[in-house]
């Protein structure tokens, strides 16, 4: 074997032991980020189905899923008509009322703030939706933000009315 | 390199003397089956977990609960792998207890696929005072908590004999010549044709305590298959990059005169 | 710790190294003159560092799912081994890395025995490697206590009950343990507590270990001090690395055959039966790397005696350097040493085995002489040997073998035969 055959193969070896160790430690190190994400038996509560025959017009629940809050508001006829006559122009994040709430009886959304997560409080604010207490975002009976930090409208999950007095979450 | 090899040896061979002296005060040899979830491949058979779990649902769970598995378990890959609709009928059949509702009320609602298998008794104490004062133990892991571990409970469904002349029975309590001590509380649970399988399997007592045994295999260990799996690619990649890193060894050595 | 006049190349790397000298330590470590006949045996040091990581790794992820409480321990064990992410493969790895761990150790320890590494002027690398060995055992216990299953539980109560020899403040102290009057909840938090605490407090020792071996070098299986740096050492990096990597590759293996096709047999099937102080399992019996001390607790007829019988043992180990009076270090050149040393892991491993065995009739009998063997091994056989026994002469160097004081040419050993010790 001349010398520079030997050289290449030894290059050929260290290389080879380079990568397949990086692949080796890469493939190990896996299970061990991975163990954080949710397990099995928290994926397996990824839906839950909420009762909401005793609410009342005007009254507002508030339901966990998936460990956050979920704001579940039977909105009078005021309020509908309110949400609704919003000039998408004057909105920071333009949403129809339509396309938030399926049913405009039912406004079904996440109850946390987008700006950092805090639980905004309801029937507050300027615009009598929800209003952040942490950082003092208004957001109005739509859940659609209006004025303050938050950079977009309170999240709507996704849901189906199961029955009338049944809505599923998740 | 030949010197570790030998060392290595000797280890093992030490250690499965260590593990067989264990089983060995045990007189009777335990009944062996060739298990399909043995061995660097081994899979389940899923007919035989079907089957299994059939047996347990429809004999067992009456007194044995199951309480570390959940009713999703039932379709998850490496398992017995119903179907989702499958698993979900098999929840409807459960009441669970949930609660409290907005008047602080505690009610049932059906069993849903993220509920854990639902217990007979109620708590322990319950269990103990309806099965003459012996706890019929938690299936979840029990074939790791035998040794012998399935052979141990296949033996034992199949252990049922007439006791021998000089043993005394006292009334609730049955010979079998695998437990340990000989004695259990537990009439024979398994009868010629006691469950119609619905694959068409004929039910004879091997083959329902093959199956439940299987099952309970599973139970107690639900990621065998990709255990074997993992660990198969493991150790191939292992062998390789050890050779690899044999030669680059020999390779820097070469630099020095001494041998490695 | 040899002289490096490490200066780094690029101005930051000198700026931040006059500060704090991590580059100088980082060449020094690269550098470390190594016996370039140091055999396999001497690669668990590396093993043994690599079993201490995995350990704090795979442990600190457990106990992000471990829940520490009597009521729950037992189902946030089996939540890892069913629900969790990979929770199965990182549980068995820590489990049967225990064993893995005291594997390596054992091996260690008997190297050093066998080369008389503890010896003159190492005795401080092995006094720390010592309480390193007792803190490893600490650990192990508390951590088999925590998956709360009836060996958890009845070991727990078995080793603590240890105290209650003590004459006097036996029972205070064995309250004080528990918290409580029994082994229970109280008993399992703080466990786990200290079995999160003690691995870092390894580590921390560890190093010293470390400190303290760079000082004088290592021994080599010759045991004659080498030069440094010289024709019979080689630098650490890459030599000594990719040794220590190969094997390290091949205890993988065996861990990995462990973990993936018989993660529970080192384990005990009682174990998976959650922990009830009303029902003692038939026999108790303490994981495998234990056992000899276990037996050697049961051979004394007297409770108290039998647990200063248990510290004695570990306690000769720690004075062995002054105990072993012969100047030879090797047992190469030490014939009858040889002997006895292998008598002596035939003792200890017959130990080991009638710590499994109930202790009754033949077994505790055999266990009595194996721990007065024991004993009179380091507090009798040793001190005589390094007085009567004549030793083989000893080369003066590893590359050349001249022997010292011998003009005899058929005691020279070649070379090749040297290294092949």
């Amino acid at each position: 074997m001349s010398e520079e055959k030997k050289v290449k193969r030894r290059d050929f070896i260290f290389t080879a032991s380079y990568v397949l160790g990086g692949v080796g430690v890469g493939a190990a190190v896996w299970p061990l980020i991975d163990q954080m994400n949710p397990d099995a038996s928290v994926k397996a509560l990824a839906s839950t189905e909420v009762d909401v025959s005793s609410v009342q017009p005007g009254q507002s629940i508030t339901v966990l899923w998936r460990g956050k809050p979920v704001f579940i508001k039977r909105r009078t006829q005021d309020e509908i008509a309110e949400a609704k006559s919003v000039d998408l122009k004057d909105l920071k994040h333009p949403e129809k009322d339509e396309d938030r709430a399926k049913n405009p009886e039912w406004l079904v959304m996440l109850g946390i703030c987008t700006h950092l997560g805090c639980v905004p409080l309801g029937n507050k604010g300027e615009y009598n939706g929800w209003f952040c207490p942490c950082h003092g975002s208004h957001y109005d009976t739509s859940g659609r933000i209006r004025k303050g930090p938050a950079p977009t409208n309170l999240e709507i999950p996704k849901y189906e009315f199961v029955n009338n007095n049944t809505i599923k979450i998740g | 390199m030949k010197k570790i090899f030998k060392l290595l040896l000797i280890f093992v061979t030490f250690l499965s003397f260590y593990n067989q002296n264990a089983f060995s005060e045990d007189n009777k040899q335990l009944l062996k089956q060739d298990w399909t979830f043995k061995g660097f491949f081994g899979k389940f058979d899923r007919a035989s977990l079907q089957r299994g779990y059939q047996v347990y649902s429809e004999v067992c769970s009456s007194c044995h609960s199951m309480q570390y598995l959940s009713y999703r378990n039932l379709a998850e890959t490496g398992g017995p792998e119903f179907s989702k609709e499958q698993a979900k009928a098999i929840a409807s059949q459960f009441e669970v207890k949930d609660g409290p509702n907005e008047d602080g009320e505690m009610f049932t609602r059906t069993a849903k696929l993220s509920d854990r298998f639902v217990s007979p008794y109620a708590n322990e104490k319950e269990a103990q005072a309806s099965n003459g004062g012996a706890y019929p133990p938690d299936m979840s892991v029990l074939v790791k908590a035998r040794k012998g571990g399935a052979d141990y409970i296949y033996s034992v469904l199949l252990g049922y004999e007439d006791p021998p002349k000089d043993i005394q029975l006292d009334d609730g309590v049955y010979y079998n010549a695998y437990m340990y001590g000989k004695k259990i509380k537990m009439a024979n649970p398994l009868s010629e044709g006691l469950v119609q399988y619905k694959d068409g399997t004929e039910a004879s007592v091997e083959q329902m305590a093959k199956d439940v045994t299987t099952f309970l295999s599973w139970a107690a260990e639900p990621h065998l298959e990709s255990r074997h799996k993992i660990g198969f690619r493991s150790i191939i990649y292992l062998i390789i990059i050890t050779f690899l890193v044999y030669f680059v060894m020999k390779k820097i050595w070469s630099r020095v005169e001494t041998e490695v | 710790m040899s002289n490096t006049n490490y200066v780094p190349t690029s101005k930051i790397g000198k700026w931040f190294n006059d500060r704090l000298p991590l580059l100088t330590l980082s060449a020094h470590l690269q550098e470390y003159p190594t016996p370039k006949n140091l055999n396999y045996w001497w690669t668990f040091g590396g093993i043994l560092t690599f079993c201490l990581i995995t350990q704090i790794i795979t442990g600190v992820i457990l106990a992000m799912h471990y829940v520490a409480h009597a009521d729950l321990a037992f189902e946030s064990v089996e939540h890892i081994m069913r629900n969790v992410n990979y929770g199965w493969l990182i549980r068995y790895v820590h489990a049967n890395g225990a064993s893995m761990f005291f594997l390596a150790v054992y091996i260690h320890i008997f190297r050093a025995l066998y080369y008389g590494s503890y010896k003159s002027p190492r005795e401080v690398i092995w006094i720390i490697g010592m309480i390193i060995y007792f803190l490893m055992m600490m650990t192990a216990f508390m951590g088999y206590v925590l998956p709360w299953g009836q060996m958890s539980f009845w070991g727990a109560t078995v080793i603590t009950n240890l105290f209650s020899a003590i004459p006097f403040f036996g029972e205070s102290i064995t309250n004080w343990l528990w918290g409580g009057f029994a082994v229970d909840n109280p008993t399992l938090t703080r466990f786990f507590s200290l079995h999160y605490l003690l691995p870092f407090l390894i580590l921390g020792l560890v190093i010293l270990h470390i400190w303290a071996l760079h000082v004088p070098g290592n021994n080599n299986p010759i045991g004659i001090d080498v030069k440094k740096p010289s024709k019979d050492t080689v630098p650490f990096h890459p030599y000594i690395v990719i040794k220590d990597l190969f094997a390290l590759l091949i205890f993988l293996i065996i861990f990995a055959f462990f973990v993936f096709y018989s993660p529970n047999i080192l384990g005990h099937a009682d174990n998976y039966i959650e922990a009830n102080p009303l029902v003692t399992p038939a026999h108790i019996v303490p994981e495998w790397y234990l056992l000899p001390f276990y037996a050697i607790l049961r051979s004394i007829p007297d409770k108290l005696f039998g647990v200063i019988a248990m510290f004695a043992s570990i306690f000769v180990l720690v004075i062995l350097p002054w105990l072993d009076t012969s100047k030879v270090k090797s047992a190469i050149f030490r014939p009858l040493y040889k002997q006895f040393y292998w008598f002596l892991i035939i003792d200890v491993i017959v130990l080991g085995y009638m710590g499994a065995m109930p202790a009754e009739g033949v077994y505790l009998l055999i266990a009595r002489v194996a721990t007065a063997y024991y004993f009179m091994h380091f507090l009798v056989i040793l001190p005589y040997l390094g007085i009567k026994e004549k030793t083989l002469p000893i080369p003066l160097s590893i590359t050349e073998p001249v022997l010292g004081g011998s003009s005899n040419p058929s005691r020279v050993k070649n070379k090749t035969e040297l290294h092949n010790l």
